[in-house]
C-alpha cells in the first residue's frame, strides 16, 4: 500500500538520470533512459507472462465461454443450437435442480452454527493461558489438511448402520441409532456433521487470529471498572471479533454453497437424490446426460447466488461489523 | 472478497508481518480464567476430551486397517486382537496404489514449484516495479480468486479436449500453474520488507533480477513455505478436477483412487481405511513439520 512514493525514487529512469547526469550529452543519456525503459518493460512482462497468461487462458476465458455456452444447447460434441435463456428456465422448473438448491441451503443452515460456536469457543479457550495449548490447537487443526475423500470415506464407515461405531455407541445408551447416510433423511444431516468436524479447526484459527489482534489494555480497562468475565465476552470480545466473525460467514456460505467433494464420496447425492446439492447436479448434467449447455446455466445460476449473497453480506456488514 | 481480505490483512498488521496465532504471545490470552485454578482445570479436561473426539475417527479408521476382515456386524474394538497389515498388502498387491502415490506426489511437486515460480515473478513486479495501471492489473487477478471451478468445468473440459490433453498429467496441472492467491500472499510478505534494502543494492549496481532473485526471494521464505503448504495440500486433496481429467487406472491420484475403492470393496472397511491412512501420511508429516506456516496461512487470508 506504500508502493507509491519510495518505490517511485527507483525507477531505472531516475537510475539511469543519476548514472549519466554530467558525464555523457544529452543525446546519449536519452538513449540510454529508453534502453533502459525498455528492458523495464520487458521485465515486467517476462514476470508477469507466466501467471497472466494463465489466468487468462485457465480461469477468465472459460468463465465466459460458460456464459456463451448457457445459451446454448449442446450435448459437448455436435453444434451447438441456440436457445436463449431456454436452459435457465428449464432449471428453475427442474424438481431435483431445485432439491439442489433447497439441500445447499439446508446445508448451510446445518453446517454454519455448528462450526460457528464450535470455532468460537475452541479459540476463546485455547487463547487463554492452559498447557498445551499449542498441541491442542494443532489435533484440532488436523482434520483441516485431510482430504474430502478420506474424510467421507472414514465418515461413511464411522456412521455405517451396521458395524459402525456410532451405532455402536448408541446402543450402549440404549439408543437405536439411524441409517445416517443409507436414510433418506439422515443422509444431509451425515454430510454435515462430517464437514463440521473438518472444518471446525479452520474457524477457529481465524477466530484466534482475531482475538489475538484485540488490544489488550481493552480488557485491563474493563477490569479496572470492575467488568466480570461475561460482561468483559460481551462488551468487549464479541464487537471486537466481528471482522473475523463477518470473514467466516463470508467464507462458509461462498464455500457452502460450493459442497461437491464430500456428497460426492459420502452419498453420490443419494439416496434418491435426498443429498444432492448444486454443484453435483452440475457434474451430472455435464458428464453423465451429456447436457453441457444445462450445466452451464446451472454453474452461472450458481455463481450469480454466490455473488448475490455475498454482495448483500459485503453491504449489510456495515450494520453490525465493528471496524475500530 | 479480495477486498474483504485486503482488508483484513491490512486492519491487522500483526499477522502480515507473520505472527501467527500458534506463535506464543503471553499479553495476548483472554485474561477470565487466570486467577481461578479449578476453572482452569476444567477447561483443560473439556479440551483435551474434545481433542480426543476430534482425534478418534483417525485413531478408528487406523485401528480398523489393521484388523484384517472387519465383518458387517461385529462388536467394535479399538484395539485389535491380532493385528495384521493384510489389508495394506491387499491394496497395494490389487490396486495399482504405488504408482498411484506416486501420480499424486509427482502432480502436487510439479504443482507447488511452478505455482512458487510464477506466484513470486509477478508478486515481484506488483511490490517493486510500478508502471501505469498496476494496481488495475492486480485487482484483476485478484477478481480471479472469486471464480469457482465449478463455473469453469464445461469449458475449461472442451479446452482440454482441443488441446488432446484429456487423460494426461499436463491437463491436471495447467489450470493450476498459476496462483492469484499466492501472487497475493507474497506481494503482501514482500511489501513488508523494507525498500532500503533495494536501495543500497541498487546503488552497488544490481538490476532487477539481481534484486530479486538474491535478496528478496530468500527474505520471504516463510510466506514462500506457506505457499508451498497450501500448493502441496490442494493439489494432494484436489479431487473434481483430476476427476473430470483422468480416465485411465494408471493415472489417477489418490483421492480418485481411494473413491474407486468404494465402488471395489463395498463392504472391505479394512481396505478402505489402509487406503486413507496411506493418503493421510504425507500430508500428516507435512503438517508436522509447518504447522506454524499453515495456520498462519489460514489466519492471513482463510483460504483453504
Amino acid at each position: 500500500m506504500s508502493v507509491g512514493l519510495s518505490s517511485a525514487s527507483m525507477s531505472p529512469v531516475a537510475g539511469s538520470l543519476d548514472r549519466t547526469k554530467g558525464s555523457c550529452s544529452a543525446g546519449a543519456a536519452r538513449r540510454g533512459r529508453r534502453a533502459s525503459r525498455v528492458k523495464y518493460a520487458l521485465i515486467i512482462i517476462l514476470f508477469l507472462a507466466p501467471s497472466a497468461i494463465p489466468l487468462v487462458y485457465f480461469t477468465v476465458y472459460p468463465m465466459f465461454s460458460a456464459l456463451w455456452v448457457s445459451f446454448h444447447k449442446w450435448n459437448l460434441l455436435s453444434d451447438m443450437t441456440w436457445v436463449g435463456v431456454g436452459n435457465y428456465i428449464d432449471l428453475i422448473h427442474d424438481p431435483l435442480t431445485q432439491r439442489a438448491f433447497l439441500n445447499s441451503v439446508l446445508y448451510i443452515v446445518g453446517y454454519f452454527p455448528l462450526v460457528y460456536v464450535g470455532g468460537l469457543g475452541l479459540a476463546i479457550a485455547l487463547n487463554s493461558a492452559v498447557p498445551f495449548r499449542n498441541f491442542l490447537r494443532g489435533v484440532y487443526f488436523l482434520p483441516v489438511v485431510t482430504s474430502w475423500i478420506v474424510v467421507a470415506l472414514v465418515w461413511r464407515w464411522l456412521l455405517n448402520p451396521s458395524g459402525g461405531v456410532a451405532n455402536y455407541l448408541l446402543s450402549l445408551v440404549g439408543v437405536q441409532g439411524p441409517g445416517w447416510w443409507t436414510d433418506p433423511h439422515w443422509a444431509l444431516p451425515s454430510i454435515i456433521l462430517a464437514s463440521a468436524w473438518k472444518d471446525l479447526g479452520f474457524v477457529m484459527v481465524i477466530l484466534l487470529a482475531g482475538l489475538q489482534s484485540i488490544p489488550q489494555d481493552l480488557y485491563e480497562a474493563a477490569r479496572v471498572d470492575g467488568a466480570g468475565w461475561w460482561a468483559r465476552l460481551r462488551h468487549i470480545t464479541f464487537p471486537m471479533l466481528t471482522p473475523s466473525t463477518f470473514f467466516v460467514t463470508v467464507i462458509s456460505l461462498i464455500n457452502g454453497f460450493q459442497v461437491f467433494d464430500q456428497v460426492y464420496a459420502m452419498t453420490g447425492g443419494g439416496p434418491a437424490g435426498a443429498s444432492t446439492v448444486v454443484v453435483e447436479r452440475v457434474y451430472d448434467l455435464t458428464f453423465r446426460y451429456s447436457q453441457a449447455g444445462t450445466a452451464s446455466a446451472l454453474s452461472w445460476m450458481l455463481f450469480l447466488l454466490v455473488l448475490l449473497v455475498t454482495v448483500v453480506q459485503m453491504i449489510g456488514q456495515r450494520k453490525w461489523v465493528n471496524y475500530a | 472478497m479480495p477486498d474483504q481480505r485486503q482488508a483484513t490483512a491490512a486492519k491487522r498488521p500483526a499477522w502480515s508481518r507473520g505472527r501467527t496465532p500458534g506463535a506464543e504471545n503471553p499479553s495476548s490470552t483472554t485474561p477470565p480464567i487466570r486467577r481461578r485454578p479449578v476453572w482452569k482445570a476444567v477447561l483443560l479436561v473439556a479440551l483435551i476430551l474434545g481433542a480426543c473426539v476430534m482425534f478418534f475417527p483417525f485413531l478408528w479408521s487406523l485401528s480398523t486397517s489393521v484388523s484384517s476382515g472387519v465383518g458387517m456386524s461385529a462388536t467394535p474394538e479399538l484395539i485389535p486382537d491380532n493385528p495384521s497389515f493384510a489389508a495394506y498388502a491387499e491394496l497395494f498387491r490389487k490396486t495399482p496404489f504405488a504408482r498411484i502415490i506416486a501420480n499424486s506426489l509427482g502432480l502436487a511437486v510439479a504443482t507447488t514449484v511452478l505455482q512458487i515460480i510464477t506466484s513470486s515473478m509477478a508478486a515481484y513486479v506488483f511490490s517493486r516495479m510500478p508502471f501505469p495501471g498496476r494496481s488495475i492489473v492486480f485487482a484483476l487477478y485478484l477478481a480471479t480468486m472469486m471464480i469457482p471451478m465449478q463455473v469453469l468445468l464445461v469449458p475449461l473440459f472442451v479446452q482440454m479436449r482441443n488441446l488432446g490433453l484429456v487423460d494426461s498429467y499436463l491437463g491436471v496441472l495447467l489450470p493450476s500453474v498459476a496462483s492469484a492467491f499466492g501472487v497475493f500472499l507474497l506481494r503482501q510478505a514482500m511489501n513488508s520488507l523494507p525498500r532500503e534494502l533495494d536501495e543500497a543494492a541498487r546503488i552497488d549496481g544490481a538490476g532487477h533480477l539481481t534484486i530479486f532473485s538474491r535478496i528478496i526471494l530468500p527474505l520471504v521464505g516463510p510466506s514462500i513455505a506457506t505457499l508451498t503448504v497450501f500448493s502441496f495440500m490442494n493439489s494432494w486433496n484436489s479431487f473434481l478436477w483430476p476427476l473430470i481429467i483422468l480416465r485411465s487406472n494408471e493415472l489417477k491420484t489418490l483421492p480418485l483412487a481411494l473413491a474407486g475403492l468404494q465402488g471395489q470393496y463395498t463392504t472391505r472397511w479394512d481396505v478402505m481405511m489402509a487406503g486413507s491412512i496411506v493418503s493421510i501420511l504425507p500430508m500428516l508429516a507435512i503438517y508436522l513439520f509447518a504447522q506454524k506456516y499453515v495456520i498462519q496461512g489460514v489466519a492471513n487470508t482463510g483460504i483453504k
